[in-house]
């Protein structure tokens, strides 16, 4: 019925009386980078949590090559190629990068508590086979030297880049990054923008972006889509979206009247004295 | 690779329990120590050193569910009660007034594991939907409805103050609890109690061992560290709360059956909460979320007492001393299980596997300091 790969429409969501999502739709076609940006509370987050099942929306539908996720688990949702990273990192802290990125491919083993018991066979196999490709995301991300280290005592940084990981570990068809680049200084912030176009570039798997850095969603992003109090006020291509007056009223309130976004958003930064760090 | 034994080249050997050839002969000499030690062990010692082995179990139970699934449980009384008095039902002489169907260990043994299982599978799914402190509520009244049911099922259990006893260890006619002979070394009932009770341990322990660094282990971690993003994984957190709870409950079984087997008897009243927390300290002193830590647990914990009672005299306030007290060892048994469960989580949470990772840390690295 749809060409698309994921498509939202008309989602609404609330809490008790507290409208988070409303009438939002759009869709993301294959190999795709979409962004999603507005303001703090625009109800960026809370798209993510519709589409991977952690909240259900009152109204409107969710889907994925056709079939609906709409009262689906998040497992379920997981297994239908739907991975995800946090903005705050919600990484198995007590666990080794390893073993991190291998439960990102835990959707793909198939041997159940008795086989692993015996850990023989079938077992072995799998294990070996799937540590391969958990190395193939180590060597694609760069963090080798971390491979057995816990990640609880890893940099920021590093962490970013393993929560990455093992999402892509989960071999998706969409990925959800929420807020990668958030707390990470220029390099960080180039080397993740690297990795992204990476992974849309060799791996070809669709993306949707949530990203408060300006500058990177305009340089990577092939769509935006700019959300304000839960609603859509605009969708485009970035430099169109960066003009339109709306985006710039939302951003910058009715008085500005700076035409470029970009500069606009750092004279702003600046006129507050502080980096415009995002919450 | 001879030579360089740091250096991998195989993604399975990396995975191995024990990937070293170092570590394979220190694990080797370790269990034949033990094997030596049950040999020549007096009775005393052998019998605790079987009822440390078969707690073990019961704590690598407790802390697959616990330190590893992240799920609190407080009712492992109640499953290690269900496997004994299952062992006792189906090892127990047949035609008294109490249930006895006088099978052999070979059948009682694993099928307390599984009643204790099926117990376990039917609590599980209670477990999906509480958490944390909730759990432990429920988990909690498990213990009570545990004692009620035992002390009132006479025909099973004996009731209160009577018990019954329990079964004999009996394996393809090889009676265990009669003196036997070895390669001309002649054993005593405990040294074989003893003897069984290690290689049970080792079986269950490299069960469990693998069991946790498979995908379920690894699910199981995901569950406790954060649930949300683990069932964005993809992972089933109903289905592996409910495996956790049933293997916990099965190595609860085994434990429950193979101890009061040991002690010969069983009192109803023993399926209390202060059992609970005794596994509870011995998962906590040993080491959370650890095989080896569970074991050392285990062993701390059922030597205590002989610990307290070998210091008893020389404490003035303890009664057995020369001037007499205001407590008695097992008192002093009991407040000595609480400060060093509050010990133990302040000063050291990763417990004594913690503390032996730190002094082996220590050594591979002398003379240098890092």
């Amino acid at each position: 019925m749809t060409s698309h790969l994921l498509e939202v429409e008309d989602v609404r969501l609330s809490f008790a009386g507290v409208v988070a999502i409303d009438g939002v739709g759009f869709f993301v076609d294959e190999g795709e980078l979409f962004a999603i940006i507005g303001p703090n509370g625009a109800g960026k987050t809370s798209i993510f949590n519709c589409v991977n099942g952690v909240y259900h929306p009152q109204e409107g539908s969710i889907r994925m090559e056709g079939r609906s996720l709409l009262g689906m688990r998040p497992n379920r949702i997981a297994r239908l190629g739907v991975a995800r990273t946090f903005q705050n990192i919600e990484l198995f802290e007590n666990l080794t990068v390893l073993d991190n990125i291998l439960l990102g491919r835990h959707l793909h083993f198939s041997y159940g508590p008795l086989a692993a018991a015996v850990y023989q066979g079938r077992t072995k196999r799998e294990e070996t086979e799937h540590r391969g490709r958990a190395e193939d995301i180590i060597d694609f991300l760069e963090i080798q030297a971390f491979r057995k280290s816990l990640v609880g005592m890893l940099p920021y940084g590093i962490q970013k880049r393993v929560e990455l990981g093992r999402a892509l570990a989960m071999g998706p068809r969409l990925l959800l990054l929420d807020e990668p680049a958030a707390g990470m200084n220029l390099e960080e912030t180039e080397d993740m923008a690297r990795f992204i176009l990476d992974i849309k570039e060799e791996l070809g798997i669709a993306m949707i972006l949530v990203e408060h850095d300006m500058g990177l969603v305009m340089d990577i992003a092939d769509r935006v889509m700019v959300l304000d109090f839960g609603r859509k006020i605009a969708e485009g291509a970035p430099q169109a979206v960066q003009q339109d007056p709306e985006v710039i009223r939302a951003y910058l309130g009715e008085e500005f009247e700076s035409t470029d976004l970009h500069t606009a958003e750092v004279e702003a930064a600046e006129a507050a004295g502080r980096d415009g760090e995002p919450s | 690779m001879r030579g360089r034994p740091g250096l991998v080249t195989a993604y399975e050997r990396d995975a191995a329990i024990l990937p070293t050839t170092t570590q394979r002969v220190w694990f080797a000499l370790f269990c034949l120590a033990a094997a030596l030690l049950a040999a020549v062990a007096p009775d005393d010692l052998a019998l605790r050193g079987a009822s440390a082995a078969a707690a073990a179990v019961g704590a690598i139970g407790l802390n697959l569910v616990t330190g590893w699934a992240g799920q609190i449980s407080l009712g492992h009384a109640f499953f290690l009660g269900i496997g004994a008095y299952t062992a006792a039902a189906l090892g127990g002489e047949p035609g008294g007034p109490l249930i006895g169907l006088g099978l052999e260990m070979w059948i009682w043994l694993p099928a307390a594991g599984l009643v204790a299982a099926l117990a376990g599978l039917v609590v599980a799914p209670i477990a999906t939907r509480l958490r944390g402190l909730y759990l432990a509520f429920v988990t909690l009244g498990l213990v009570f409805i545990g004692e009620h049911i035992f002390r009132e099922w006479d025909s099973l259990t004996g009731g209160i103050g009577v018990g019954r006893s329990a079964p004999k260890p009996i394996i393809f006619g090889y009676d265990l609890s009669r003196e036997g002979n070895f390669l001309g070394i002649t054993l005593s009932p405990e040294q074989q109690y003893f003897l069984f009770a290690l290689v049970l341990l080792l079986v269950m322990g490299l069960l469990a061992k693998n069991l946790v660094r498979s995908r379920i282990g690894r699910a199981f971690s995901a569950i406790r560290d954060r649930d949300v993003a683990a069932e964005i994984m993809g992972i089933h957190l109903g289905r592996y709360k409910l495996i956790a709870f049933t293997v916990s409950s099965f190595y609860a079984g085994i434990a429950g059956a193979l101890l009061w087997t040991f002690v010969g008897f069983i009192e109803p009243r023993s399926f209390s909460l202060t059992l609970s927390i005794v596994y509870i300290a011995m998962i906590l002193v040993g080491g959370v979320a650890s095989i080896a830590g569970s074991i050392m647990g285990a062993v701390f914990i059922t030597f205590l007492p002989r610990i307290v009672d070998f210091f008893a005299p020389l404490v003035p306030f303890i009664e057995d001393s020369p001037t007499g007290g205001f407590l008695t060892s097992v008192q002093v048994e009991q407040i000595l299980f609480g400060l060093l469960i509050v010990l133990f989580l302040i000063v050291e949470p990763l417990g004594l596997y913690g503390i032996w990772t730190r002094i082996r840390n220590y050594w591979k690295a002398w003379p240098f300091s890092y």
